[in-house]
């Protein structure tokens, strides 16, 4: 999606111009985009009165945005205490290994899948889990996230 | 006035005064590394350590940030206060050996590098913050910024590009202590 | 269709309103429809059952509620016949609900799928116990388990979530019914701020987010504090892993919090609020939303709060995914917008936090209590619980244990009655090893030490914190250098970078760690990690990095053996440390099903099918693929 005038208008509408709303207001851009393209947020720090550094500084701590484009599927592998004392990194590196994703995190070349951690969905009672785009796959086991991957990748 | 100790002897501030105003004020030797008078301590190399007992119960706190309060009995080479310290300037030196201030603070100290050092490393940024903040409060911009967290956290210029806010009158590689900034100068000024 | 609720009269018609449509003179059917039930399936059983129920011009109602519980029995299903006890149905899947509405339509109470019956409902803050029948059960109904016979339940007693799997949770008036908003009337026309603020005190209730500091002095600081206008917030960013309380307290009982934070504000003389919540969270995020809009459209937030002159109104902050964001000071950095950097709390927030200005902060749990100790008394609540720490406490009971679930159990309970009787004890062939309590500022406490009782003070002298209330029950399959190993990665990951001890010291503590979990280090280094523990601990700016040391200290001086047999002997007890393990097959048990080999992303396993297989040492990346989907427990990892 590029990045238009026009649905960034809707969003900038919505805050007044105060410094305090630009994590809200990039939360916004990044739900519509799937990421924080450059231009929009340029357009978020010059509506709030922000300087671009301090857009910059809050983009790149919080971890629910991204500057790159997201795949078309989320995968987020829960990590938390009862899925690693369940097994959850050993299906974590099985999405890894299928999905080729050289760092830790990461989107598969083709753009169909990102991959990445996350520290307890609070389903713990279905230890390993993992988050696909809305929904919880649950009692996970390596062979099942193989399993998984095939089903989206039909999609 | 304000009334407290320093090393079990008596010494006077003025309301507001941080514990190592007091100190400077009167030749007691803190170490520091983002420390500077000409903008706002931010806390964040935790090397001016001092352990302060306030009647209640004693911890370590940062004297560039703690204000004094009457009473108080500051410490500042107890037992504690000279792990921590000794502890941060292993890691300051097993992450740049070669630092001139780094090497300094550890030979006070007789700290020396362990297997954990890191090589090719000359000019390592410590992320104290005296570029951000020097950028911010005495030029008046925001060229600079910290950028990401943790492990990866740095300093940078927005999009990691030419800042169109920075003015090129070099304050950061001024004040920064390490030297590393003069290796980031160019891509921040364009 | 909302109604105004503006003075007591409206408080009572909302009432009165409110029950009949919580006990309604039909029959009612209630789904678990929190994010726990959601991922077990329970969307596909409501949408079943509500259709069900449309198609066949039911007279009855179906309905969502939050959660109780029974994670491990989700999705849950309750019927509520009118005259006859409340009936729960676990494990109910699409195919089961089918099968119960069929004898639902036909006006009956089915007979399968029974996990208890609910004799009755205790409502706390309405005044007594309301029974769900007259005279003597028969037939099967007698011979069902009641709720409080149930091991998991027996030692339970829910205060916070006293309406969780019982209303609504979008349904201000469910609340009401219940006996919601009452105690803010009580507070707003019968008592002044101090008072309030003193029941808090008298009360003894301490902050459930982990630290347990006294709520009420907490409060009485802000209201004394200089400085206008004053905040109250509410920290729902719960980012424990494994732990869930706070999400499933907002999204079963929404206005419990919103309650809470209205009665503090009046306390503290405060009329603006704010709710950080956790952005992972989109159920309670979205609950929040609808309770904060209904409350508001009710007149109990905004102006003139039931004709008694107090104003208060509360907005809704998302979190961004940062864990350090729980940390006070970094969750109102992040309010004001900016990255969560904590700073130094020399000047506490009570008298400079959000904006420089007056702020009191309280986590979920600790507002949910609040209307409690208004409405029943300071001395009802103080009943409860041990000398330090008074009320109850919820916690999420996860790992290796047979009932994973959410618990509230009165402070003092043993770790051994938690983990045995509530929780079942460790799966079969397994054995009890620790439980982790406290998230990664908690740590590990050994059987020797599972009599403690669990309280502020006595995790404390272990070495652990209450913390939010995660417990993660570990078996002899947990190696204790790895869950150390874990719990550096996580904090690592999570800190904010800032100051040295906590960015850099970790890290050591980190690469320390490694060289045991690949056998190599010293006995000498074991004292080393203790020195540096101690100097991030003491060191650090904030309580991430000031009690990150504590699942190592607490593993090393409970397990320091299994340090040792990693370091001397190069061996990993619980099979865990990939470096020190290997994976091979015994020929004696394995049949050739190929199942393995299939499974190995390596090809290292070879063999004829109907043959024992052999394993390749040398190609394998100890996956532990062959392991998982072996069925005769052939493939061995020592």
């Amino acid at each position: 999606m590029s990045v238009t005038f026009k649905s960034l208008e809707n969003i900038l509408e919505r805050y007044p111009p105060s410094p305090e709303h630009l994590i809200s207001a990039l939360q916004d851009v990044q739900a519509k985009f799937n990421y924080l393209p450059a231009a929009a947020m340029t357009a978020v720090c010059d509506h709030l009165g922000v300087p671009l550094s301090r857009g910059w500084a809050v983009a790149t701590f919080y971890k629910a945005f991204s500057l790159e484009p997201k795949g078309e599927h989320d995968i987020a592998v829960c990590l938390g205490t009862a899925c690693h004392v369940r097994g959850g990194r050993n299906v974590y590196d099985k999405f890894r290994r299928d999905l080729d994703i050289a760092n830790e995190e990461g989107t598969t070349r083709d753009l169909k899948f990102s991959l990445r951690q996350v520290r307890c969905l609070g389903c713990c009672s279905m230890a390993p889990v993992a988050q696909v785009d809305e929904e919880i796959q649950g009692n996970l086991t390596q062979r099942k996230a193989g399993h998984l991957l095939k089903m989206y990748r039909k999609r | 006035m304000i009334t407290f100790s320093i090393n079990g002897q008596e010494y006077e501030g003025q309301e507001g005064w941080t514990i190592l105003d007091v100190a400077r004020w009167n030749g007691i030797e803190i170490p520091t590394l983002c420390h500077h008078g000409a903008v706002e301590p931010y806390g964040a190399c935790r090397l001016c350590a001092v352990e302060v007992d306030d009647g209640r119960r004693s911890r370590v706190v940062i004297s560039c940030m703690y204000p004094i309060k009457a009473g108080i009995k500051v410490q500042t080479h107890s037992p504690r206060v000279l792990n921590v310290r000794r502890w941060i300037v292993q890691l300051l030196l097993d992450e740049s050996p070669e630092a001139p201030q780094i090497k300094e603070l550890a030979r006070s100290l007789g700290v020396t590098p362990s297997r954990f050092q890191k090589t090719g490393v000359d000019f390592a940024c410590h992320l104290c913050g005296l570029c951000v903040r020097t950028c911010q409060e005495v030029v008046g911009v925001q060229a600079l910024t910290f950028g990401n967290r943790g492990l990866r956290k740095e300093i940078t210029s927005p999009f990691r590009t030419a800042s169109k806010d920075c003015l090129g009158c070099g304050s950061c590689v001024y004040v920064c202590p390490t030297g590393a900034m003069e290796q980031l100068f160019s891509r921040v000024a364009g | 269709m909302q109604m105004q609720i503006k003075n007591f009269d409206d408080l009572e018609l909302a009432k009165k309103v409110g029950l009949t449509e919580l006990y309604p003179d039909k029959p009612k059917i209630l789904v678990g429809m929190a994010t726990c039930g959601l991922a077990a399936g329970a969307q596909r059983v409501y949408d079943l059952l509500h259709k069900k129920a449309q198609q066949a011009h039911w007279d009855g109602v179906v309905e969502k509620t939050g959660c109780i519980g029974f994670c491990y029995k989700e999705p849950l299903v309750d019927a509520v016949f009118p005259g006859n006890p409340r009936i729960t149905y676990e494990t109910v899947t699409p195919e089961i609900a089918e099968s119960l509405w069929m004898e639902m339509a036909a006006g009956k109470i089915p007979e399968n799928h029974v996990m208890a019956r609910l004799d009755v409902d205790d409502m706390i803050l309405d005044g007594g116990p309301r029974k769900f029948y007259k005279g003597k059960l028969t037939g099967f109904l007698a011979k069902t388990p009641r709720y409080e016979e149930l091991d998991f339940i027996k030692l339970q007693r829910h205060i916070a979530m006293r309406n969780c799997g019982f209303i609504d949770p979008d349904n201000l008036l469910h609340y009401v019914a219940r006996g919601g908003y009452f105690p803010l009337y009580t507070a707003l026309t019968a008592m002044s701020p101090e008072e309030v603020i003193n029941a808090v005190t008298t009360a003894g209730l301490r902050g459930r987010g982990g630290g347990g500091f006294p709520t009420g002095v907490k409060w009485a600081s802000c209201r004394k504090a200089k400085g206008w206008p004053k905040y109250v917030l509410c920290n729902a960013d719960e980012g424990d892993p494994g732990a869930y309380m706070d999400r499933s307290l907002i999204e079963g009982d929404p206005h419990a919090i919103l309650e809470g934070m209205l009665i503090g504000a009046y306390a503290i003389g405060s009329n603006e609020g704010y709710i950080y919540v956790r952005a992972e969270y989109p159920l309670a995020v979205k609950t929040l939303q609808r309770a904060i809009l209904a409350a508001r459209e009710a007149g109990l937030l905004g102006e003139n709060i039931l004709g008694s002159g107090f104003s208060f109104d509360i907005k809704l902050n998302l979190g961004g995914g940062a864990f350090v964001c729980g940390e006070s000071t970094a969750l109102m950095a992040s309010i004001e917008g900016k990255p969560g950097e904590p700073r130094a709390k020399y000047v506490h927030t009570v008298d400079k936090g959000l904006r420089n200005r007056p702020s009191n902060l309280n986590n979920v749990e600790t507002w949910a209590n609040v209307p409690v100790i208004i409405g029943k008394g300071a001395d009802w609540y103080r009943e409860i619980g041990t000398e330090g720490s008074k009320g109850t406490k919820i916690f999420s009971l996860v790992g290796q244990v047979k009932n994973v679930g959410l618990v509230e159990v009165p402070m003092g309970v043993t770790i051994k009655d938690l983990v045995m009787q509530v929780g079942g004890g460790v799966p079969e062939s397994r054995e009890f090893k620790a439980i982790q309590i406290g998230g990664p500022s908690g740590g590990c406490i050994p059987k020797e030490h599972w009599d403690l009782p669990i309280d502020f003070d006595s995790l404390w002298e272990a070495g652990a914190i209450m913390g939010s209330g995660g417990m993660i029950v570990m078996d002899n399959s947990t190696c204790m250098v790895d869950v150390a190993k874990f719990f550096l990665d996580f904090l690592i990951d999570e800190s904010c970078g800032k100051c040295i001890p906590c960015r850099l010291g970790l890290k050591r503590m980190r690469e320390i760690l490694e060289e045991f979990s690949t056998g190599k280090g010293s006995l000498a280094d074991l004292d080393e990690l203790e020195s540096l523990s101690e100097a991030v601990k003491d060191g650090s700016l904030c309580a991430l990095g000031g009690s990150a040391p504590n699942p190592v200290l607490t593993t090393l001086r409970y397990f320091r053996k299994e340090y040792e047999a990693h370091i001397l002997e190069h061996r990993c007890p619980a099979a865990v440390c990939k470096a020190l393990i290997t994976y091979s097959i015994n020929p004696e048990t394995c049949n050739g099903c190929t199942a393995c080999a299939a499974e190995c992303p390596q090809d290292a396993i070879t063999g004829e099918k109907k043959q024992p297989h052999t394993l390749d040492p040398s190609l394998c990346i100890k996956c532990g693929a062959c392991f998982e989907v072996c069925k005769f427990g052939a493939v061995a990892v020592a």
